[in-house]
């Protein structure tokens, strides 16, 4: 298939089925893109026609792009690694029209200017939105609040030290009364930073016998349950970035139940893997927070089924060579996961562990609602930014293939089932799949 | 003197861990090691086995002994050896672990012996060597001499290793020794007791197979060997024990602790020791009770077994 591109100012689709979680409409029909925007949508439309111009999509999913909210690039400092272009490029791949990034840069996201950089520099050489999150504290130290006013004027959608966690209860406290002032979302990351100190993994039988400097799984529900406190107190719109236990998420649940505006993230890793998969000391599993024990990465996969997971997300983090051709306890953390969280999301959904639509919920309307986004949704007016998704589709992950700058995949010869075809942001496509054509 | 027979004694090119090997595997090796026993205390230690073979010391930690028993081991079967410590090399300019192991396989050694503070280091070069990989020590992974070179020391003396009770005793947790011993004798028959405070145990320690105690007395009692390990200094002012004279109250070996074990009892130390901090200097001194020097010995016959043991799988 040729891809088609919006500069006509016109894009239509047919025959396709689509799915729209934020109004739970699961239907076959047709869409229609003008100027960069949904113009239609519905069962009826462009069902008879034969016109070539219109993209048949024989069946295949069409949803809104995908949003990742949790993606650490390189840009700017570690260029080598990843920059806003080449992640944009995994993104897009991916089915993702929007990435959330962190402000772990160097320099860190810490001013409005920067911010304001971020913008621009993707305005200028990424294919998909680029959102970014400011820091919460300075230069990522967790001892003075950053200009949370300034920094959301500038364009910053959240306000986060990334994937580190502010250990001072006390700038935390005053960190999300000032927030709430803005009525600013806070992500905050659960790791008591004492606690796991050194840990290269979770403590467990398997961390004993492999020798690994490890740490206990509950560095996480320690700082969950500070938070949730501090929310009560405070009133702040709070999303812990990523959880990874069933202690964490049993806490969330509840705090929610008390109504609390608390919301939560899981990575791809910890819905698909264990702490076993670090096998024979496989760095590319090296993950923050760290790979955990089966029981709580079922427990993982429940909350997104139940919904108290609100989002998942591909805690995308590029490394290269130098920081990961190491011993495990001396190499980096993080994996690359753009172009394969919508794969392994999926494959919640074939395993018959989770519903289409609800999966796909957590990947679009539920981040676009989180952060105030104008995507993840199918509805006449909102951009045209969209997914083309065989779900069906059978491939294996070769690093080869990736277009993130770093290749350092977790999934590396996995085999998965379901992935974006073709890719738009604004009604322009952005990414058609090589040498597989709708089915 | 050669090897009794050249036949194959392991299944596998390396030397990682005492985790992979068989029973039939170990023993081989300790019979192995017996007759370089002999070899060693005779006039002319030196044989021709490994002539023109390159082992390469490769010491990322240093270690005096565990690298000077290689090397006598190396040089009495003849071996080219070379001593490779990480002051001297790039290793401290940045360079990874894996380019570190090109470099060294670009030199075609035969045999690589490698110390290492991380767990997984031997098992990473193994896997980008052409050469054999010899683990002697990878952080608190494993370190499958040591435990050897014990097994061998305590048949001699003992006559077997099945059925007896061996307490291993002090800093659990940050000891490949104590894993390696762990494994090995209890592969061999033996009882394993672990004896520490609760902050140098390690997690699900039990699932070992081993019985564990937190007081020494009872930990003692009854047992046919005790090895200490090392504690490192840095870990007695406060992050895992209170202090060094706290710890050796409790957890220090003296006459009356060990007036608990077995009589006859007989105890044993990796080395280095740290006199009045896990051993009473009369004890380490006492060669009716003591097995240290013993082992030192042992250590270079059982290296010269395992560099024979691979050897037999070369071109």
């Amino acid at each position: 298939m040729t891809a088609p591109n919006g500069k006509s100012g016109r894009l239509a689709f047919r025959n396709a089925r689509l799915i729209d979680p934020a109004s739970g409409l699961d239907t076959k029909g047709g869409l229609l893109v003008e100027n960069g925007r949904i113009a239609d949508i519905g069962p009826r439309l462009f069902n008879d026609a034969a016109d070539p111009e219109i993209i048949d999509c024989r069946g295949q999913v069409l949803a809104p792009g995908l949003i990742d909210c949790r993606v650490f690039t390189g840009e700017p400092g570690s260029e080598h690694r990843e920059s806003l272009a080449s992640a944009s490029d995994a993104a897009a791949a991916g089915g993702v029209t929007t990435i959330v990034t962190m402000p772990n840069t160097n320099p860190v996201i810490d001013e409005p200017s920067l911010v304001d950089f971020i913008r621009r520099r993707a305005q200028a050489t990424a294919k998909v939105h680029v959102a970014p999150t400011a820091a919460l504290t300075q230069r990522l130290a967790g001892e003075t609040m950053t200009e949370i006013g300034l920094l959301k004027e500038a364009g910053a959608v959240a306000f986060t030290d990334g994937d580190r966690t502010v250990a001072n209860a006390r700038v935390m406290r005053r960190a999300l009364a000032y927030a709430a002032t803005f009525d600013a979302l806070v992500a905050g990351h659960a790791e008591d930073p004492e606690l796991v100190q050194g840990a290269a993994t979770t403590e467990s039988e398997f961390a004993t016998r492999l020798g690994l400097p490890a740490a206990p799984a509950l560095a996480e529900a320690i700082i969950v349950e500070r938070d949730i406190r501090l929310v009560e107190l405070t009133g702040a719109r709070y999303h812990f970035g990523q959880i990874s236990t069933r202690a964490a998420l049993e806490a969330i649940a509840a705090a929610k139940r008390r109504g609390l505006p608390i919301t939560c993230g899981v990575s791809a890793h910890h819905l698909l893997l264990n702490e076993l998969d670090v096998g024979a000391y496989y760095t590319f599993r090296k993950v923050k927070p760290p790979l955990r024990a089966e029981a709580d990465r079922a427990a993982m996969v429940e909350g997104v089924a139940n919904g108290t997971i609100d989002v998942i997300v591909s805690s995308h983090e590029p490394q290269g060579a130098d920081t990961k051709r190491q011993t495990f306890a001396s190499a980096a953390f993080g994996a690359v996961g753009l172009e394969t969280l919508l794969p392994t999301a999926l494959n919640l959904h074939h395993n018959g562990e989770a519903d289409l639509v609800r999966i796909l919920a957590t990947l679009t309307a539920a981040p676009a609602k989180l952060l105030g986004l104008p995507g993840g949704r199918l509805a006449k007016g909102a951009p045209a930014d969209l997914a083309l998704i065989d779900i069906e589709e059978p491939f294996v992950v070769d690093e080869r293939a990736l277009h993130s700058r770093a290749r350092n995949t977790a999934f590396e010869g996995r085999k998965f089932q379901g992935r974006a075809q073709m890719t738009f942001v604004g009604g322009e496509c952005v990414y058609s799949a090589p040498l597989s054509p709708p089915r | 003197m050669t090897s009794p027979s050249l036949s194959p004694i392991l299944k596998t090119s390396h030397l990682l861990g005492i985790e992979g090997l068989s029973a039939p595997e170990v023993v081989s090796l300790l019979d192995l090691g017996e007759t370089y026993v002999a070899q060693s205390r005779a006039a002319n230690k030196k044989a021709a086995l490994l002539k023109g073979r390159t082992l390469i010391n490769l010491f990322f930690e240093a270690s005096t002994r565990t690298q000077s028993s290689f090397e006598l081991a190396g040089k009495r079967l003849g071996a080219d050896v070379l001593n490779m410590s990480v002051k001297t090399s790039s290793v401290s300019k940045g360079e990874t672990l894996i380019d570190t192991a090109s470099t060294l396989n670009a030199m075609r050694p035969d045999i690589l012996v490698v110390r290492h503070q991380d767990s997984g280091a031997a098992e990473l070069l193994s896997r980008k060597l052409d050469c054999s990989v010899i683990n002697a020590g990878d952080g608190a992974h494993e370190h499958p001499t040591q435990a050897l070179l014990d097994a061998l020391t305590i048949r001699r003396r003992m006559g077997r290793i099945e059925g007896l009770t061996v307490a291993i005793c002090g800093d659990i947790l940050h000891s490949r020794v104590a894993r390696s011993n762990i494994r090995l004798l209890a592969m061999l028959g033996a009882r394993v007791r672990l004896i520490a405070p609760r902050t140098l145990l390690p997690c699900e320690a039990e699932r070992f197979g081993v019985d564990i105690f937190t007081d020494m007395k009872q930990g003692l009692a009854g047992v046919d060997i005790v090895m200490m390990l090392r504690l490192q200094l840095e870990r007695m002012s406060g992050a895992f024990v209170p202090s060094s004279r706290e710890y050796f109250r409790f957890y220090g070996l003296d006459r009356e602790k060990l007036s608990h074990a077995k009589p006859g009892a007989l105890v044993m130390h990796p080395g280095p020791m740290n006199r009045g901090v896990e051993i009473a200097s009369d004890i380490a001194d006492d060669l009716e009770v003591s097995l240290i020097a013993e082992q030192v010995e042992m250590g270079v016959a059982i290296r010269m077994a395992v560099l024979d043991a691979l050897s037999r799988g070369f071109a």
